[in-house]
């Protein structure tokens, strides 16, 4: 756990197509044992078993390097909250009881939640708008897992799954995506209108029930039944480069219009991160908002935006307590944050560059 | 349909999951914004499951019976449970909740058949898993009643029938 805090996950590191809008892609595939019924009806010991089950076949697959495998139950909180800011295991995962883990790769692209509301979630995440890759390689993990394991599977209806809106393909194909412009102008509604319409989810930074904070949004299948994974990769496949010129478009168009305005939004956003004395983590994340925008622009030029993908992960509380190496309470958590911020922005770090 | 915080006609609808249950809220342009922007639960944009299968609001007594008797044979859950709680007790009550289901499941994914990947080595005996699954329900359930003999009696016969299992897999 203390390493982890060093290292940064490669789907932070701004690169891959279309990487100054798109954050990342990530797919999830949900998947429950045969012979173990849903975790509704399973008591501490049937979960103990599940786990147990799943831990070594998990451990066992080779899935390219080192595997960390975290038991849930034995982290203190402030570890688990950790683990989801670093987008490694759900808000749900964090807060249930019983017997539960995670295992991820050292790269932090796929993660294997165990007994979260189905037996077993793989995730793999990639950085930029990657769906193909994230497939390949998650369908991959999945056939080695199937070798092992048997998984419940009807014909007519598919992987069966704990909810019925995850039954069939048990698949969820996101695509998170960093939409500033289309806030600032108020056209975001019309994309949710449209996504809805063709039965696309919309959702924040966290996934499902959270806010969107810092104009992150998820865009996401929102039905698995009836289609084939490849269909509805193909679905994101052609919506989202639309969002993305729409929101390129507006850029543009804000650049013509009222670039002195928008220079100047930008600038006082950095200007504070890098100055202020004591912020929050929701003010952090809407001024780094902005200065992302801005170095996309070129109205800043002097930040790398791997950096600024860190710094929205590394400003929340689980990771600037970590950072710390000591628990704060809000009012001294805004206080180390803006000297973090301050630190990091004052001198770009040698390791920026990379 | 009027938006729920103002006046004016609700173009967005959302189904919001708190603590397991499910409300529905329709909101104009405006509200919608606001509310995603800032959910006062703590919650945003989910059109989870619950408000597709929550039963209707009044629904008679004479009906709820009737979703009581609706039983899983393999886990016990009946259609009732399931519908306050939207979840599965195990992989059998998709067969034992079929004709129920499927209207539920034509309502969230506009289609009731799988069509994509299947597992390699597609499992033959069903049976024999959804006797285990069985096997652990009523195990769990005589933990929960203090009955240890029977308890220790069903671990036995799981633990049988998962070597059975294991030795015919490996064959």
């Amino acid at each position: 756990m203390k390493e982890l805090i060093q290292l940064r996950g490669e789907w932070m590191r701004g690169e891959g197509p279309d990487a100054d809008i798109v954050i990342s892609s990530r797919i999830r595939l949900a998947r429950n044992l045969a012979q173990f019924p849903f975790l509704s009806r399973a008591d501490d010991s049937v979960r103990a078993e599940i786990e147990k089950t799943l831990h070594e076949n998990v451990l066992d697959l080779s899935l390219g390097g080192q595997l960390t495998y975290f038991d849930i139950n034995e982290l203190e909180g402030i570890d688990r909250q950790f683990l989801v800011e670093r987008q490694l295991i759900s808000r749900e995962l964090a807060e249930s009881h019983g017997s539960r883990g995670v295992c991820f790769t050292r790269g932090e692209n796929v993660s294997l939640m165990v007994n979260e509301e189905d037996h077993l979630r793989i995730q793999v995440l990639h950085c930029g708008f990657e769906l193909d890759s994230c497939w390949r390689e998650i369908s991959r993990i999945d056939d080695l897992l199937e070798e092992r394991v048997t998984y419940a599977f009807n014909e007519e209806l598919g992987y069966l799954t704990a909810c019925p809106t995850n039954v069939g393909t048990g698949i969820r194909v996101s695509v998170l995506m960093h939409l500033p412009a289309l806030v600032l102008t108020k056209e975001i509604q019309k994309v949710f209108q449209a996504l809805q319409k063709i039965s696309l989810a919309v959702r924040g930074l966290y996934g499902e029930g959270s806010q969107a904070m810092g104009d992150f949004y998820q865009i996401s299948n929102q039905i698995t039944l009836g289609n084939s994974e490849e269909q509805l990769l193909k679905k994101l496949k052609e919506v989202v480069p639309n969002i993305i010129s729409y929101e390129r478009k507006v850029r543009q168009a804000l650049i013509k219009d009222s670039r002195q305005a928008l220079h100047d939004k930008v600038s006082r956003a950095y200007g504070t991160l890098k100055s202020a004395q004591s912020i929050s983590s929701e003010e952090t994340m809407h001024l780094l908002s902005s200065v992302r925008m801005g170095v996309n622009l070129g109205l800043i030029d002097d930040l790398p935006i791997p950096t600024v993908n860190e710094l929205f992960i590394h400003t929340q509380p689980a990771h600037l307590q970590k950072l710390r190496k000591t628990s704060l309470d809000s009012a001294d958590r805004n206080a180390a944050r803006a000297a973090y911020l301050r630190q990091r922005l004052s001198s770009p770090q040698p390791g920026d560059q990379n | 349909m009027k938006c729920h915080r103002c006046p004016k006609v609700a173009t967005l609808h959302i189904t919001e999951l708190v603590k397991g249950e499910a409300h529905e809220l329709h909101l104009c342009e405006e509200c919608a914004h606001t509310y995603l922007q800032n959910p006062d639960v703590g919650e945003s944009l989910e059109s989870g499951p619950g408000g597709l299968i929550k039963p209707p609001a009044g629904i008679g007594e004479a009906e709820l019976e009737e979703l009581e008797k609706l039983v899983c044979p393999t886990c016990k859950m009946t259609f009732r449970e399931f519908r306050n709680q939207g979840r599965l007790g195990c992989s059998h009550c998709y067969i034992a909740f079929r004709e129920e289901l499927l209207p539920l499941l034509e309502n969230i994914h506009g289609d009731t058949h799988h069509c994509g990947k299947f597992p390699k080595r597609a499992p033959d005996d069903s049976q024999k898993r959804y006797q285990l699954i069985k096997l652990r329900n009523d195990l769990r359930l005589a933990v929960a009643d203090e009955s240890y003999e029977e308890a220790a009696r069903l671990r036995d016969q799981i633990q049988e029938m998962e070597n059975r299992i294991t030795q015919e897999t490996t064959e």
